[in-house]
């Protein structure tokens, strides 16, 4: 696993300035964020001030930039290739060689995503983060499930490449689905009730919203904190065991081209 | 048939549609994906402001109707980049990069006029009729009809927006002969374009003056909305129209000049 990261990390480095680039790309928050800080300028909306404005839409951009991965078009791109083939012929589970490359990207993310983090502790909406150890403890728990889900989700899109052609054109209508019910484009409690309680049972406010929420302090304490957290986790696990699955159904169907 | 009349230009340009017309027609489940994901996308577009709106009457002066005309020209600009703006100009970047870009400047027409007419995604006429479809739920909504002169002025706005928008894709592609890959950075510019969906007045100081000046944002939605509104003064639309015939001879200078360094791959 170490040498794997390695590896992986060598990429990162030398594809550095095309995944700044793809990062850079991320503007919708930054869309957004313009909007609601101008509607929020004459007087709060609802129980949004300004400042909670700037820091939802800043944390939106950071938890985005850390939990995104691209192994969907990898996994689509090397069966359509046949390169698939190789990974498979290696003496370790191809998911595994997925995660150290994806792990390894993280540090570069990282980097990026500093100065974000460095205008939200500029602005006023600084007094929004959350400053308590046993909060803070458990974002990071929550950032950790949600990389995971959201990884999870992707592998199980990528394996639907054995089965659809098309698989691509579903991860357009999964981002749809993900902008809207995970609290990307708007704060979930801004949010009709019923889309609100909705959300709530979908896993997409998992992804994105839930440590978003955490990080302002939307909760009044760890105990509330705490049950969301495991939700997390909870998505993440099934999430990972449909991958599995429609994995391990994909690879039996699998006849590389030209073999 | 003479080689370099404005006729011809006119058969070579119905030539590039009829291929990407009958390429196209073999795709035709795209059809009803394009279709489907237009309809997503507005729907996504649409959600803040009924949100917003469902709270507030007005935001930086624009009501629901208006701020729903800009999201409608929007919708109508983001068609024409995906569907005949980005897939010449991405076609052209790799031909650059793969070297059969040569072949292109032999064929007896202008370069420029070839590299933009290579080839177009019929299927985004569905994001125009969400668009047109947007504008006109807008105006029913506030209960009036824009005027002719108002359609006219719009109608020239938005021409002058689409002339805006090219040169800048144009000035993307020209980069290329120097720096190669240049496909992510249509990509970035296609992210900042999605601040066109708010009126302009909704971003203040730097971020206004950008992207009236620098990105002209506002030229490619929020100009064309407040004529097709009856807001826009005359001094704006007028020097909207010079602007983008100056921004456009820009692009052609720099393309001219870009050509000239182009060195094949390779060589």
């Amino acid at each position: 696993m170490p040498t794997m990261l390695r590896v992986g990390l060598a990429e990162t480095i030398a594809y550095r300035a095309e995944m700044i680039v793809w990062i850079l790309t991320t503007t919708m928050p930054l869309v957004m964020l313009s909007l609601w800080t101008s509607v929020a300028d004459e007087a709060p909306f609802r129980a949004y001030t300004q400042a909670d404005f700037v820091a939802y839409y800043l944390g939106a951009l950071i938890v985005r930039n850390l939990t995104s991965n691209w192994v969907a078009w990898q996994i689509a791109e090397e069966i359509r290739m046949g390169t698939l083939s190789m990974r498979l012929l290696r003496p370790v589970h191809p998911f595994a060689s997925f995660l150290a490359t994806h792990l390894a990207a993280l540090p570069l993310r990282l980097v990026v995503i500093t100065p974000v983090v460095g205008i939200l502790f500029l602005t006023a909406a600084r007094d929004v983060v959350i400053d308590d150890p046993a909060r803070i403890g458990l974002f990071v728990l929550a950032m950790a499930g949600a990389w995971l889900l959201t990884f999870a989700v992707f592998l199980a899109i990528g394996s639907l490449s054995f089965f659809l052609e098309k698989s691509m054109s579903l991860v357009e209508v999964y981002f749809g689905l993900f902008m809207l019910m995970s609290g990307y484009l708007i704060p979930i409690d801004l949010m009709p009730p019923w889309m609100a309680t909705a959300a709530e049972w979908l896993p997409f406010r998992y992804m994105l919203g839930a440590p978003v929420e955490i990080l302002i302090g939307r909760y009044p304490d760890a105990a509330a904190v705490a049950p969301v957290v495991a939700r997390t986790w909870a998505w993440a696990a099934v999430m990972v065991a449909a991958a599995a699955v429609s994995w391990r159904a994909g690879v039996r169907r699998f006849e590389a081209y030209g073999a | 048939m003479t080689v370099g009349g404005l006729g011809y230009y006119v058969r070579l340009l119905g030539v590039s549609i009829r291929t990407s017309l009958i390429t196209s027609m073999q795709y035709r489940v795209d059809f009803v994906i394009q279709g489907v994901m237009s309809l997503l996308w507005t729907a996504l577009a649409i959600f803040p402001l009924l949100v917003l709106y469902g709270d507030r009457t007005s935001v930086a002066g624009w009501d629901f109707g208006s701020a729903l005309v800009v999201m409608g020209l929007f919708t109508i600009m983001r068609g024409v980049l995906e569907g005949a703006i980005n897939p010449s100009l991405l076609a052209v970047v790799e031909r650059i990069r793969s070297g059969s870009f040569d072949y292109t400047l032999l064929k007896p027409a202008d370069a420029q006029f070839l590299v933009s007419t290579t080839r177009f995604d019929p299927w985004h006429v569905t994001d125009l009729l969400a668009g047109i479809g947007i504008i006109v739920y807008a105006f029913v909504e506030m209960g009036r009809a824009p005027g002719a002169g108002e359609l006219a002025a719009a109608l020239a706005l938005v021409a002058a927006a689409v002339a805006v928008m090219y040169s800048l894709w144009i000035l993307i592609v020209a980069s290329a002969f120097w720096v190669v890959r240049m496909d992510n950075l249509s990509f970035l510019l296609g992210a900042v374009f999605d601040a066109a969906r708010w009126p302009i007045h909704v971003f203040r100081g730097t971020w206004r003056f950008v992207f009236t000046f620098i990105i002209p944002l506002a030229l490619m939605t929020s100009f064309p909305a407040m004529a097709l509104l009856g807001t826009l003064s005359l001094r704006t639309a007028l020097l909207s129209l010079a602007g983008s015939a100056a921004f456009f001879m820009v692009s052609r200078t720099v393309w001219t000049l870009a050509i000239r360094s182009y060195t094949s791959a390779s060589s």
